[in-house]
């Protein structure tokens, strides 16, 4: 099979490039300069030197093999200590989580196949691409040769009927998915989320369920393409061509099942695994210690807005981290109003409401979405409860394995920050929320 | 490939996660290093809340305090083994604690994979549940080539599933040297 682009990052890159080296030689060269994307993302903002140092191995190889597309966060310098951020995100390089900087950055089209040394790569399948994640050795073969091999899967089809409720956003549909599936339940598999409903999505809520299709065990996840996909992709992709594929009439899958979406609830998954679904409801009297919005899945702009509309006049009862999910995120913050447009100067920006409510706002990155060195921002340290917008729960998986993680929607996540305890969303809203061209344009 | 592996048994259970097989903390090691690669090896399966380590009992440390390779040499799992993340420092980790092969119910794909791909452990599959039937520190012995596992201190013997598709890439010793037998690289 041939790759379109191969993305790798700061945890995988360096293992992947030791690969390379050592099986195609010191001297060798990559198969195209163009087609390789580095993205460092996960351990930027600790003091950990060894980090820093992969960075610097990352920058070498940029130079070395002359790669257009790498998103260097330059405030990593040789000085000892913990980084200082970015001060604004429109002016730095860096980006934050790989698979936000991919389709923001022009490298994800209909129809390409984009390999990445992640398992959340798969998120890209939102845009009507094939995407799946690899390891160091895959993408050390892919450095060289731009091949590799890759069964085609079976498909299973989600198939979503009616309009999104204001009440709901992808992440619920994608956590009744996996809780009705399990964690293993398109294993090798792929997963193509069809009809109206998702139509009814954004871009972004549409790239949430995607990047969970991991959580089920699949292969990867995909989304039709329609005028939403064509508009983002037609404004952002470094490529002028890309090819539609459509879902043929009397194609077999492997399954299917209908949802009704206005029949659908708020969804957490409790503790410790995706797929030990119940409602938001039902979770009512679990007390939560901590609230954390952000990562791959739940950074988003739109998942910022969703929470702000909860969270506006009001004030966070537990300690709740937001982390964007890459610097233009972080830089939408600062200019949208709650509406997702670009607000007038008496009105407040998203980050004003949230640090109004009394949340902490971090530096974009995959911070502690998967626990990270010790000083990361927002990591679980001890016998903490979490109700979070990412994407996993295993034991650890936020940093201290006494933790316990509960999974939702950030509607879910920013009403249950206001109360303290697992709270469904529809006590707080009572119009839809408009998230206008936020991060599409 | 060998074709017979013997040693003992370490069990765990379902959806054993790589977070779980390494901690994501101890990514910032480079494996190319060799100072740094064996760091995998002193924290393999140290995600593993204790009490689901090493079954049936729980409490076994998989690797002793201030070493660098394990006592045992075969993983026993469940169903989904290796899901999660796609970091291929979980298998790398079980290779470099000494683990020669993995015996589950069956694998999340992408661990599955870069065990093949990368040559660290043999990721066979089996026809029956392990976990509850061989107990850590049970002594076995795996035939490849007849598909067959013995448990030495029960003497109870299960079937394995055959390899397929991948055995020639198992007995290349990774995607690499396949792909240089198969004349696709030079
Ligand atoms: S935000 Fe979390 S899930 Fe996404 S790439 Fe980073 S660590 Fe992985």
């Amino acid at each position: 099979m041939d790759v379109d682009v191969l993305m790798t990052h700061d945890i995988c890159g360096p293992g992947t490039i030791g690969v390379f080296h050592e099986k195609f030689g010191k001297d060798a060269k990559v198969w195209d300069p163009d087609r390789v994307v580095i993205i460092p993302d996960h351990y930027i903002f600790t003091k950990e030197e060894i980090c820093h140092r992969n960075i610097q191995i990352l920058r070498d190889f940029v130079k070395e093999q002359g790669l257009k597309y790498y998103y260097d966060p330059e405030f990593v310098t040789n000085t000892p200590g913990m980084p200082n951020p970015y001060k604004d995100p429109t002016k730095t390089n860096y980006k934050g989580v790989c698979h936000k900087a991919l389709p923001e950055e022009g490298h994800v089209r209909p129809g390409e196949i984009l390999l990445g040394t992640d398992s959340h790569t798969c998120t890209a399948g939102a845009f009507g691409q094939f995407a799946t994640g690899i390891g160091n050795t895959d993408a050390g073969f892919v450095l060289g040769t731009g091949k590799l091999w890759l069964k085609v899967p079976p498909t299973m089809k989600f198939l979503f009927h009616g309009q999104i409720p204001p009440y709901l956003t992808a992440k619920d549909l994608i956590l009744a998915v996996i809780g009705e599936i399990g964690v293993d339940g398109a294993t090798y598999r792929s997963m193509y989320f069809a009809g109206e409903g998702i139509s009814s999505l954004t871009l972004e809520d549409r790239m949430t369920l995607t990047n969970m299709a991991i959580e089920a065990g699949g292969k990867n996840g995909v989304c039709d393409v329609d005028e939403k996909t064509l508009q983002y992709v037609r404004a952002r992709s470094n490529r002028p061509n890309w090819e539609v594929f459509k879902d043929q009439p009397g194609t077999q899958y492997s399954y299917e099942h209908e949802w009704d979406l206005s029949t659908m609830e708020p969804m957490v998954a409790k503790p410790h695994s995706p797929d030990n679904k119940d409602t938001a409801y039902n979770c009512r009297d679990v007390v939560v210690d901590r609230a954390y919005i952000g990562s791959c899945t739940g950074g988003k702009i739109t998942d910022m807005i969703f929470a702000a509309n909860i969270l506006k006049g009001n004030k966070v009862k537990v300690k709740t981290f937001v982390v964007p999910g890459s610097t233009e995120v972080h830089a939408d913050m600062k200019n949208l109003n709650l509406r997702g447009v670009p607000k007038d100067s008496n009105e407040k920006s998203i980050e004003d409401i949230l640090i109004d409510a009394g949340c902490l706002v971090g530096p974009s990155g995959c911070s502690a979405c998967l626990g990270g060195p010790a000083d990361t921002f927002g990591r679980l340290q001890a016998t903490e409860t979490c109700i979070s917008t990412t994407n996993r729960n295993f034991p650890g998986r936020m940093g201290s394995k006494n933790a316990a993680v509960y999974l939702a929607s950030p509607l879910t996540v920013a009403a249950s920050a206001l109360t303290g305890k697992i709270t469904d969303p529809r006590d707080y809203i009572s119009a839809p929320i408009e998230t206008g061209m936020a991060g599409v344009l | 490939m060998q074709s017979v592996i013997t040693g003992r048994a370490y069990v765990l259970g379902d959806n054993i996660d790589t977070d779980q097989i390494i901690p994501a903390e101890y990514l910032s090691f480079n494996p190319a290093i060799p100072e740094e690669r064996k760091f995998f090896g002193m924290y393999a399966n140290s995600g593993v809340p204790p009490k689901q380590a090493g079954l049936p009992n729980g409490n076994v440390k998989f690797v002793r305090d201030n070493e660098y390779k394990s006592d045992y040499q075969i993983i026993i799992g469940g169903k989904n083994f290796g899901c999660g993340s796609s970091r291929e420092h979980a298998p790398l980790a079980l290779a470099e604690a000494g683990i020669k092969c993995v015996i589950a119910e069956f694998y999340a794909r992408i661990f599955f994979r870069n065990s093949v791909n990368g040559g660290y452990v043999v990721p066979l599959e089996c026809k029956d549940r392990l976990v509850g039937e061989i107990r850590t520190d049970d002594e076995l012995e795996v035939h490849l080539d007849d598909g067959y596992l013995l448990n030495k201190t029960t003497g109870k013997r299960h079937d394995l599933r055959p390899l397929g598709d991948v055995l020639p890439i198992i007995e290349a010793g990774g995607i690499f040297q396949y792909a240089r037998n198969a004349g696709m690289l030079k």
